[in-house]
């Protein structure tokens, strides 16, 4: 399914990923999946919370940069071949991948996948 | 409009006649009552009879801000303390300020100076005038202050700071004109912007601005007619020579008149201490004319320009001076190049996703110096692309080595993360002179 995920830009610098946690916790959000990426001067976490409205009203509330992506969310039985299975679908439909970030849990895998139709990749990979 | 026609629009050889009576008057009145001018004048080997006509001036010593300083608090001073009625000073950043005495004429003459930028610009007694330029030893606050005094406007002297307050009263008293530093100015625009109680076509009626105090660019005029709606003008001044007001913009916005009945300008080559050719940029150098309290003569301010002493559209003859491109002593040398912090403000405003907020820092690692600057784009730029930031950044970076020469180090910031400045803008930060 297609969901939305938070994008925070951070300065490069010690405490800042600290500081956003803090704040989402004092706000009571959940986070459910998380990555961050960097280039040399700042990076991007990208986020999936339980309470968007919330965390952006309070990211926003602290001057961070917060902007919405859609992104294509699926759950996978946690086994050997799976998410080999889901991403050939993709490729065999010429679909990029611009990034994914994936957590296992118990018996399931939760992957988030972002590419530049999202439609479009959200039909292939629940066919 | 004109607040003094006569003088404004004289002709230019009766104002070289003015000038050169006053320029002899102030050198004999210095030579006669003033030590530091006599000893001056001596070692140069003039008197104040070579002193017939403004040319002359040419023959008479330079002086600069250390003087000043060495001569604390009152050794340039040629009025007794019983005509003196007001001090200001200088944000003296390293040691001693710089102490300026005025005698009543004095504040008369700078009030007419600020009076006819304010009457240039359009302001007449209808005006509500919000002067957020700092009050105190600063001499914008009560400079822009008198000025807006003397044409019977309605002052309101918020002085700088408590913004909300500042953009609170704007709204409820209607002003129509704001004073205040170009920096200050964007802070309060972006101030109004985040503010969702102020709709700046609804609430606000400004019709101008007057900035001045730190120099600024074409871009940042851009930017700030376009985010408060308004006419950006220029004035120009400096507490050793009087104050705002030396000179001012016209509507024509083309070169800041200076007032040069009061104040004599000349451009000289800042190496070589020669006057350059007309039009030529170079360092600009004052005497008072007038000034009783504290007068200057040949004072070097380190700004650098240029003077256009065509006649206006505007039918001034006043001399118009272009834009400050810097300080002499503002300069940064930075692996050998020239570097004026105004250029890399300049090229970062051509560039519409980024906000004109920048830091500079400069340093010297393994002996190579370090250039990197800091810029923010503005909030609906920032987002999940990354590739599209780091393309931004790539733009920046070869305008300014187009433009600068060399290659800075660029780094795209959090919004808000640069400190705003709310008096006179901190751009750079040169570490090399910290540790040397």
């Amino acid at each position: 399914m297609i969901i939305q995920q938070l994008s925070i830009f951070l300065n490069n610098e010690i405490g800042r990923f600290t500081e956003v946690t803090r704040i989402l916790a004092e706000a009571g959000v959940n986070l459910q999946a998380f990555t961050l990426s960097e280039v040399s001067d700042f990076g991007i976490l990208r986020l999936i919370t339980d309470d968007n409205d919330k965390a952006i009203a309070t990211l926003q509330a602290h001057s961070y940069a917060v902007s919405t992506t859609d992104v294509v969310y699926i759950e996978l039985p946690d086994h050997p071949g799976t998410l080999a299975k889901s991403i050939e679908k993709l490729s065999d439909a010429g679909i990029s991948v611009e990034y994914m970030y994936a957590f296992s849990q118990g018996n399931t895998a939760s992957v988030v996948i972002r590419t530049n139709d999202v439609r479009q990749c959200n039909d292939v990979i629940c066919q | 409009m004109y607040y003094n026609e006569k003088i404004e629009t004289m002709d230019r050889e009766s104002l070289r006649k003015l000038q050169g009576e006053r320029l002899a008057n102030i050198v004999k009145h210095t030579y006669e009552n003033v030590e530091f001018y006599r000893k001056r004048m001596d070692e140069a080997g003039v008197k104040p009879s070579d002193i017939r006509s403004i040319d002359d001036i040419s023959k008479l010593p330079f002086m600069q801000k250390q003087d000043l300083r060495d001569y604390y608090p009152f050794g340039t001073f040629a009025a007794p303390m019983k005509d003196i009625v007001r001090f200001h000073a200088s944000s003296g950043t390293t040691g001693k300020p710089i102490v300026a005495g005025y005698t009543q004429k004095d504040l008369d003459n700078w009030s007419e100076g600020v009076a006819r930028c304010l009457t240039a610009y359009g302001a007449t007694k209808e005006d509500i005038i919000q002067v957020s330029y700092g009050y105190g030893l600063f001499t914008g606050g009560l400079g822009a202050h008198d000025g807006a005094t003397r044409i019977g406007a309605a002052v309101l002297p918020t002085s700088s700071g408590n913004t909300s307050k500042q953009i609170m009263l704007m709204k409820d008293l209607g002003t129509t004109v704001l004073c205040c530093t170009p920096s200050y100015a964007l802070f309060l625009a972006e101030s109004i912007e985040n503010d969702p109680e102020t709709n700046l076509k609804e609430d606000i009626k400004l019709r101008f601005g007057v900035f001045g105090a730190e120099p600024w660019t074409e871009n940042m005029r851009k930017e700030l007619e376009a985010k408060l709606n308004i006419k950006a003008y220029d004035i120009y001044g400096l507490t050793e020579v009087s104050g705002p007001g030396v000179g001012g913009e016209c509507e024509y916005q083309d070169g800041t008149h200076l007032w040069e009945d009061l104040f004599y300008p000349e451009i000289i080559d800042p190496v070589t201490l020669q006057p350059v050719e007309p039009g030529q940029q170079g360092e600009l150098v004052f005497t008072t004319l007038t000034k009783e309290g504290m007068p200057v003569i040949r004072y070097r301010t380190r700004d650098l320009t240029h003077l256009n002493y065509e006649k206006c559209r505007c039918g001034r003859t006043m001399v118009r001076m272009g834009r400050i491109m810097g300080r002499s002593d503002d300069m940064l040398i930075i692996r050998g190049v020239n570097v004026f912090p105004s250029q890399i403000e300049s090229v970062i405003l051509e560039i519409p996703e980024f906000t004109g907020q920048y830091f500079v820092t400069v340093d010297r690692v393994n002996n190579i110096d370090t250039f990197q600057v800091d810029v923010e784009l503005r909030p609906e730029y920032y987002g999940d692309d990354m590739g599209r930031m780091l393309r931004l950044k790539d733009r920046l970076v070869g305008r300014l080595v187009s433009v600068l020469g060399i290659r800075p180090e660029i780094r795209i910031v959090e919004p808000n993360s640069i400190t705003r400045s709310q008096g006179k803008a901190k751009h750079v930060l040169d570490k090399r002179l910290l540790n040397p």
